[in-house]
Parts: structure tokens; sequence; C-alpha cells
């Protein structure tokens, strides 16, 4: 490990509860006192065994995203038919003039 | 060639044997057996019935009904069935039916297979013991006290009971391989890229492969060359014909140089580390040049792994918000109707994952974590590179430890995720690997030894595959 560079800390700070409470807000997710709690040890836990990860010095490797040196993969624009709208449709939770139906997205206040 | 499905397909093929006999002893074994074993989620048996004879009037009829006529065949429920169930062991899929096959499951079809049964699965294959499923944990046939592994633990299970020849799972960081092991059955992750993942339901897209799970090496083969091979619907699938490895399986290990990989063996119980071992010996015995390399890169593999697949997992979940498919729990608006639904309908792991991977993409620590971790990716791909310079194939354990129990690991995610250290580096790299089982501990639990192999090294990998299962305890022919 070295000091003094532009690199981000190689450990970041244990993670809390406020933090898991603002990633569950991020993730949609509504957390109960106890399981806020839980979730903050086990979390921290998980996270302390990857940033065993921070004191490697990787930072000349190229970043790798995908086993395949795969790009843009393109096929020929041919119509064909899609999945039937009504089949769709009759697995969604709510549905109204062939579309899907949700609760109202836009709150009353202009 | 020997293998349970291939017998049976002959059978059925060549008269002797209908469709129809097959299915329902299938039927009869999981009606007797999975009350206790839990296996299936869904059993189809008007449907595999129906289509057995179907296959019988093809046969009548002096026409080919495929490679796997009259075989049925057990699905991981993460694997899209038209009209049929397909819940990922999850709340928030609960009677979601889809409408479409994915490729595999049309393939397995088109080759006269019978899909008999849904498996059990953790939640959205988050786990490794398939006790993280909304309709309870899966037990291994061969202790109902232990997990059969996971998450294809119902997949696993199923071939390890003799409920069905073959099987379907997935694997992202060892979910074929590792409960294949704990169940004393055969479970292969193909090449990134080989077999087509449309209608897989995705949990983390540069890792997941769709792989069988078998009684045998050489019904593996056979799965493999049914379901692999390009397909335009998926943009990752490799644009190759499926890998020619069936012939591979007797082919011998003559001249093959095997590294056996020190982290894959020291890093194991004592017991496990020592089938190994004799595994190693056997394939040296077979005429195979078999050295020992240690490739430290592996020790890493773990954690870049346990912060890449749950940060793909938080993207690739984010389409379960009860507006399309699936669960939804009303609210007065749609961010609200999002929140309750996600609470109610995700299992604790599958939210800690989300949570994981949420956290290592956030602003602040995406370098620190998320960037970091691809670049450890490289890090362990490269460590395979040099290896595969001086070997054909590697060699390890699948698992650090035999099948643990039920209940024992659940308080403790860690401990859970430690159990896919010795699988997790093949899906780094996005390579085959494949394990056999290969003796077992002093409680007559299985052990499963690991073969692995360079991206498309397929052949390479059945050939090594079939050396260690004549060579396995309790074969004829093989160690005593």
């Amino acid at each position: 490990m070295s000091g003094g560079d532009a690199r981000p800390p190689s450990k970041p700070p244990a993670i809390g509860p406020e933090q898991v409470a603002h990633v569950a807000r991020l993730a949609r997710l509504e957390l109960s006192d106890d399981e806020l709690t839980r979730f903050t040890g086990q979390l921290a836990a998980a996270l302390a065994y990857a940033a065993e990860i921070g004191e490697l010095e990787v930072e000349d490797l190229e970043p790798m995203a995908h086993p395949l040196p795969l790009h843009n993969v393109l096929r020929d624009d041919e119509p064909e038919p899609t999945l039937d709208r009504d089949t769709v449709l009759a697995e969604a939770p709510a549905a109204e003039d062939r579309r899907f139906r949700v609760p109202r997205i836009l709150g009353d206040e202009p | 060639m020997n293998g349970a499905a291939i017998a049976l397909a002959d059978a059925v093929r060549s008269g002797t044997r209908s469709a129809r006999e097959s299915v329902e002893e299938s039927l009869q074994k999981i009606a007797t057996g999975d009350h206790e074993i839990h296996a299936f989620l869904e059993v189809l048996a008007d449907q595999a019935l129906e289509r057995a004879d179907e296959i019988d009037r093809v046969v009548a009829s002096g026409s080919d009904p495929g490679r796997l006529a009259g075989v049925p065949v057990a699905l991981k429920d993460n694997l899209c069935t038209t009209g049929i169930p397909t819940t990922c062991s999850s709340r928030i899929l609960e009677g979601w039916r889809p409408p479409y096959d994915a490729t595999v499951v049309e393939r397995l079809r088109a080759a006269g297979a019978i899909p008999i049964g849904k498996t059990n699965m953790d939640e959205f294959a988050m786990g490794s013991s398939t006790e993280n499923s909304c309709s309870g944990p899966t037990r291994n046939p061969h202790d109902h006290d232990r997990v059969p592994g996971g998450s294809s633990g119902g997949s696993a299970a199923a071939v390890a009971a003799g409920f069905v020849p073959v099987a379907l799972g997935s694997d992202t960081g060892g979910s074929i391989r590792q409960p294949a092991a704990l169940c004393g059955v055969v479970g292969m992750k193909p090449t990134y890229g080989v077999v087509s993942r449309y209608g897989l339901i995705a949990f983390a897209s540069s890792l997941d492969q769709i792989g069988p799970l078998s009684a045998t090496v050489g019904d593996a083969a056979l799965m493999l060359e049914v379901i692999g091979g390009h397909d335009r619907r998926d943009s990752t699938s490799l644009d190759a014909p499926a890998p020619d490895v069936l012939s591979a399986v007797e082919a011998g290990v003559e001249g093959k140089r095997i590294g056996l990989v020190t982290e894959l063996v020291e890093d194991t119980a004592p017991e496990v580390a020592a089938r190994v071992r004799e595994a190693a010996e056997a394939l040296g015995s077979a005429g195979a040049l078999v050295e020992e390399i240690s490739i430290p890169q592996f020790r890493y593999g773990l954690a870049a792994y346990y912060l890449i697949a749950p940060a793909e997992a938080s993207s690739n979940l984010a389409r379960f918000d009860g507006v399309r498919f699936g669960l939804r729990v009303d609210a007065p608006d749609v961010a609200a109707m999002n929140v309750a639904t996600r609470t109610a309908g995700f299992g604790a792991e599958v939210k800690r994952r989300i949570m994981l991977g949420t956290y290592a993409l956030s602003a602040g620590y995406y370098d620190a974590y998320y960037a970091k971790a691809q670049r450890v990716r490289t890090l362990v791909a490269d460590g395979f590179a040099l290896a595969y310079l001086r070997f054909d194939a590697l060699l390890g354990a699948t698992t650090p430890t035999t099948a643990f129990g039920i209940g024992d690991r659940t308080e403790d995610p860690l401990a859970m995720y430690l159990s896919d250290s010795c699988t997790v580096p093949a899906n780094l790299a996005g390579h085959p690997a494949i394990s056999v089982p290969f003796g077992g501990d002093e409680l007559g639990l299985p052990v499963g030894v690991q073969v692995m192999a360079p991206a498309l090294g397929e052949p390479t990998l059945f050939a090594v595959a079939g050396a260690v299962e004549r060579a396995a305890p309790g074969r004829a022919g093989g160690t005593p």
C-alpha cells in the first residue's frame, strides 16, 4: 500500500446503519429496525472480507467487465413476430386498455 | 457409452422401452420420495405423460424422436417454461407463467426430452444451500439433515435421489458444481457463451451459464451437445456450433498435462484434499502428466466475486417493480408500490445482495469496490492464462467441505459465501469446469473433484472428467 497519490483509499470506512438505510432507499427496499441492525452487521462483515482486495496492487491491470471480447453484436434487421400482447398482459398485476396499469405517478402538488 | 439418459434414449428410440414407461417410473419415484427431499416446486405429470405418448407415436411411425427421446429432465425454476409457473423460488414471482420457453428448454423438447418438473433453488440463485427458498429447503438425499448445496440444489437432489437421470441448473459462482459435489452427481458449467441464456432469469449477466447435472459424465456430455450452440436471441451467445464432447468422454488422458492447483487442495478439509490427491494419482496412472501448480491469484477470486455478482444483481433485479409481472403490493403511488412490492417479495439474502451491490456501485465507493474487483477479475484470468501455458487442464476440489447441516450457516452469510471459494475462479474467467463424484468422507458424504479447462476446452474437460469417473472409488476398475 502506498499513500500520497490520487487513488481512492484502499480500505473504505466500515458501513454503518445510516449508510445501510440510505442504500436500502436507493434499492427501493424498506427495512424494519431489526433488519437494519442485522443487515448492518452482515454487510459490514461481507465488505470487510471484500476489502482484502483493497491491498492488491492492480492499478496497471485493465478492468474486466465480461469474459468475452464481444462488441456491438448486431443481427440482420428482419421483422418477425414478437410475444403476443394479450398473453403478456394476462400475467401483469393489473392491465387496462391493453396496457400495464399502475397507481398514480405524479403527485397532487403543481 | 455408459449413462442412464443415453441408455434410456437408446431404448426408447429402438422401441424396447416406451417413453410412457420412462415417465411413469420417474413420476412414481417422485411421488414416493420427494415429500422428504423437496427437490421439486412443481411436477408436470399430465404434460409429461402427454408428451411421452407423442414420442411413442413418433417411434411407432418409424421417425427419429431425437437424441434424448423419452428422457425425463428436471429444470431449475429460473428457466422459463411456457405457461408453467417459473418463480426462482421467490415470492415476487409466485404464480408467474412465462409466455415463452427458454432456448435450452426448446432444444431439450426438440431432442425428445420430457420436462418432468421445476426444481427448488436458492431465491434468484443467490445461495449455496437451497435454504434461501420461499418454499423451504431441499434435503440432501445422502443425509436428510444436510443441505444439498445450491443454488441448483433441487436439480442436484433430483438426480442424486434417482428421480430423473438428468437436470439443468445455472452456475454463476458454482451453483451447478457445488450442489453436484455435495449430492454426489456430475455438474458441468460450460464456457461462457456456449449455451444460450435466452429465458434464463438473470442474476449476474457476466457470469451466469446454464449447464447439465447428471449421474454420469457421458450424460452431461450428451446434454451439452443438445443445449449448446449459437442462438440469435442471446447477444452473448458464441457464433459456433455446440462443442463435440460425447466422443471425448472415452478418449483417455494419455499425454495430457494436468495441473493440480495447490490452492484448491490446501484450503479444503483433509478428507476432501485426500480424495483430490487420489484422483490426481489415478490420472497419472492413466497416462496423464500430473504436476502441482500454485495459482495464488485464486485466493482473491471470492472477494472480487462477492462484489461483482451483487453489483450486477442489483441492476438485474431492478426489473422486479410490481409493474409488468409477478407480485404487486398496492400503494397510493408508483414509488410506494415499488417499495412495498420489493420489500414483501424479496427474501433476506436477495435484499442483502441487492444492498451490497448498490453500495459497491454507489458514488464514492465505485472505484474502491467495483472497479477494483473488475481489475482483480483480470488478475484471476491472468493466473489461469499462465497456468494454461503449462497445462491442458487443471484439477482441484469443487468445495472446501462435504455437505453441511441444514441451518448451520444461515445466520452467517460470509460463512455461506466461503463454500464457493473453489468454484468462482472459472466463472470470473468464463472458462468451462465440471465436478465429478470421487469417493466420500468418513461419514459417507460425497466428495466432488473439479476439472477446469481453458475457454472452449470442453473436449479436453470431458476427456479428463471421463478418466476421473472411471477411476472413482466404488466404480468397476476404479480405486478400491
